[in-house]
């Protein structure tokens, strides 16, 4: 089973479309996925070494319902018991796990559950990546904010009550360079506690200036730890750069950020292998930087603009439960963020067992807060990355966890 | 009986404290009315608010605020969020809680120590949560701690006194208070940590999870005051290795 990720536009002159087909058909033409381009610092990190030899090796069809067994009545969870709670035969024990996970969580998290929202401020994108709505070749209204743009949806947003932002670009350092983003991020210091990031990929001392500018989390998404699928998938642009990619949250924290986020995007490739290298990932890097806070995500795939048949398919509400319960028996310390991509029943279903953070008021769209938030209509909007499921505003989210006896939180942080 | 908990000269009558971490208004609500809680911890980062939840509109007046500096990394941080705290209105106390370690979140006694210095000297009631370690309580009392905050095990683990021949000898050799902060999970492991001696009992993840909450708190409540008690009336001999005579075995000596 696969998606049909190809869609020709018709507003692509013909060269374009040739040169399209022939990244699409022919590997050749394509540039060296693990090869690093100009730039891009090397930071010699024997992380990901670690992370592939486990993922490479894991069989999860040779686990049993013993081991699962096993796993769950352990104190502490190991890689092994780990690899047995992501396996098929961990499906049937799925509740056992999920109030395993529930005991984990309110032993570190109590019953808080943290709000935020993301802020798109520019769409503009100069990779192929086949599944995104953002990619290069895809019609779509592209749109970067100004200042003046940024600061008014900021308000827009921190009037709502909201105070913890995460700031998202499309992956294009032409159109969105770093001083652009530092710009955005001094803003938002203004206006919320808490700045965090989501952009493309950057060197060591980029983040240090983005950490100074007022950011002080970054996400970054590996997308897949398959390098081999993800070859066929971003066909081209710096973010097909796939070891660049993976060493970005260890330069993110050499670079001084407090805290770094994970995720595959399940759906892509295998998704057991990849809910396993993306906990392996903070695993080995928390060994390595203590002091860091981390946090895992798991989307899944969505429908994109003019695209609507993308699904995450054989990762179901079901499949989706078992890998975040798994990840919380794993890492029971780190925080798990479930986006507006799933529908408010399994978010309102999944904050009881194991997430600690939930979005909020969300659009992935450039620069349409008032319209979203006020009902203020505008027509220089740009278009939306993926379509969202859950739209509920902070208010509607806020009363929603509040109903069901736990405890939003806005802000726990403290710039000092 | 007039047996009060003393802190740097204030006196209190209840020897449970609420811990920060996992706020609701129903569990302060239960700490104060329930578990006679006097001092509530309130984390620094948290009640720095803007509007909504403000921690600081849930606590009750009379009860001492104890702000607290979790999220601080280094000694220098845990003194910002100090005096931001007092800045906020928080008042004098502070419990400094300085954390290296993201997975276990145990302290980091040197930074501790630094920081305990610092602000003592700024005239903070300052309360350390530390990692018993002797030689590290003398420093800290040494650097002007009001009193030891010792852990009973790692946070969030419920799991008693993990570290309890440590914190006996903090009891016994520590001319201060020493609280005993996080691992306490359930009312028993109060009471013995009272028992032993110790002057206070700080708890929060116990209450916050537990199904009745004021039944709870009421728990503790008296676990601590049983605890207390039997620490002042003397604990009888614990016998771990056969009977004792009731008539002495030397009783024939004349001379």
């Amino acid at each position: 089973m696969e998606n049909n990720y190809l869609i020709d536009s018709e507003f692509l002159s013909k060269e374009a479309l040739e040169k399209k087909h022939r990244l699409e058909n022919d590997p050749s033409v394509r540039t060296d996925h693990m090869k690093y381009m100009e730039g891009m610092e090397i930071i010699n990190s024997d992380i990901c070494d670690k992370v592939m030899s486990e993922m490479n090796s894991y069989d999860y069809t040779k686990y049993t319902a013993r081991d699962v067994q096993k796993a769950l009545e352990h104190d502490k969870c190991t890689i092994e018991d780990f690899k047995a709670l992501l396996s098929p035969a961990a499906e049937p024990f799925l509740e056992k796990m999920a109030e395993k996970a529930r005991l984990e969580t309110s032993k570190h998290f109590g019953n808080t559950v943290y709000i935020f929202t993301p802020l798109y401020i520019a769409n503009y994108c100069e990779n192929y990546c086949v599944y995104c709505g953002f990619n290069c070749y895809n019609h779509i209204r592209r749109m970067k904010l100004s200042m003046e743009q940024i600061e008014k949806e900021m308000k827009v947003i921190a009037e709502s009550g909201m105070e913890e932002i995460l700031i998202l670009t499309g992956e294009s350092r032409a159109q969105s360079n770093v001083e652009y983003i530092g710009e955005a991020c001094k803003l938002a210091r203004k206006y919320f506690r808490l700045v965090g990031l989501e952009i493309y990929p950057v060197n060591t001392d980029e983040y240090r200036y983005l950490h100074e500018c007022g950011a002080d989390y970054v996400t970054v998404f590996q997308e897949t730890y398959d390098t081999v699928k993800y070859e066929t998938l971003h066909l081209m642009g710096h973010k097909r750069v796939w070891p660049y990619r993976f060493d970005a949250q260890e330069r993110a924290l050499m670079g001084g950020m407090r805290g770094v986020a994970f995720s595959a995007l399940l759906g892509l490739s295998d998704f057991r292998k990849d809910a396993l290298a993306s906990a392996l990932h903070v695993y080995f890097l928390q060994r390595k930087y203590p002091h860091a806070e981390m946090s895992l995500s798991c989307p899944r795939l969505r429908p994109i603009i003019n695209n609507e048949k993308i699904d995450p398919l054989d990762v179901h509400e079901k499949q989706l439960c078992q890998v975040l319960c798994a990840y919380r028996i794993f890492l029971p310390f780190v925080g798990i963020t479930v986006s507006s991509r799933e529908s408010a029943s399994f978010r309102n279903g999944i904050v009881k067992i194991c997430a600690t953070k939930v979005s909020a008021g969300v659009s992935t769209g450039i620069g349409d807060h008032e319209s979203k938030y006020e009902g203020k209509e505008s027509d220089s909007v740009g278009d939306e990355q993926f379509e969202i499921e859950d739209s509920r505003s902070l208010k509607s989210m806020y009363d929603d966890i509040s109903g069901e006896g736990l405890q939003p939180v806005l802000n726990d942080y403290l710039y000092v | 009986m007039d047996d009060k908990l003393i802190i740097a000269g204030h006196e209190f009558d209840s020897r449970f404290i609420l811990g920060s971490g996992k706020y609701s208004l129903k569990l302060i609500e239960a700490a104060v009315k329930d578990a006679g809680a006097q001092i509530i911890t309130l984390a620094v980062r948290r009640a720095n608010t803007q509007e909504k939840e403000n921690i600081l509109d849930y606590i009750p007046k009379g009860v001492t605020l104890l702000p607290n500096t979790s999220g601080a990394r280094t000694a220098e941080e845990a003194v910002r969020i100090a005096r931001l705290a007092r800045e906020l209105g928080c008042g004098n106390f502070v419990k400094i809680e300085i954390m290296k370690d993201t997975k276990y979140l145990l302290p980091d006694n040197y930074e501790t120590i630094k920081a305990t210095e610092i602000l003592a000297n700024e005239g903070f009631v300052v309360m350390p949560y530390m990692y018993p370690d002797l030689n590290v309580a003398r420093s800290l009392k040494d650097a002007g701690a009001a009193t030891i905050m010792p852990l009973g095990a790692p946070i969030g683990s419920n799991s008693g006194l993990a570290t309890k021949s440590f914190i006996q000898i903090l009891i016994d050799e520590i001319d201060l208070p020493i609280i005993v902060d996080a691992g306490i999970g359930k009312p028993s492991q109060a009471c013995e940590a009272m028992e032993m001696g110790a002057a206070a009992i700080m708890a929060n993840t116990a209450l916050a999870t537990a199904g009745d909450l004021p039944m709870m708190a009421s728990a503790f409540k008296d676990a601590i005051i049983a605890g207390r008690k039997a620490y002042l009336a003397g604990l009888g001999r614990v016998l771990t290795r056969g009977a004792s005579a009731s008539d002495p075995l030397t009783g024939f000596l004349r001379d």
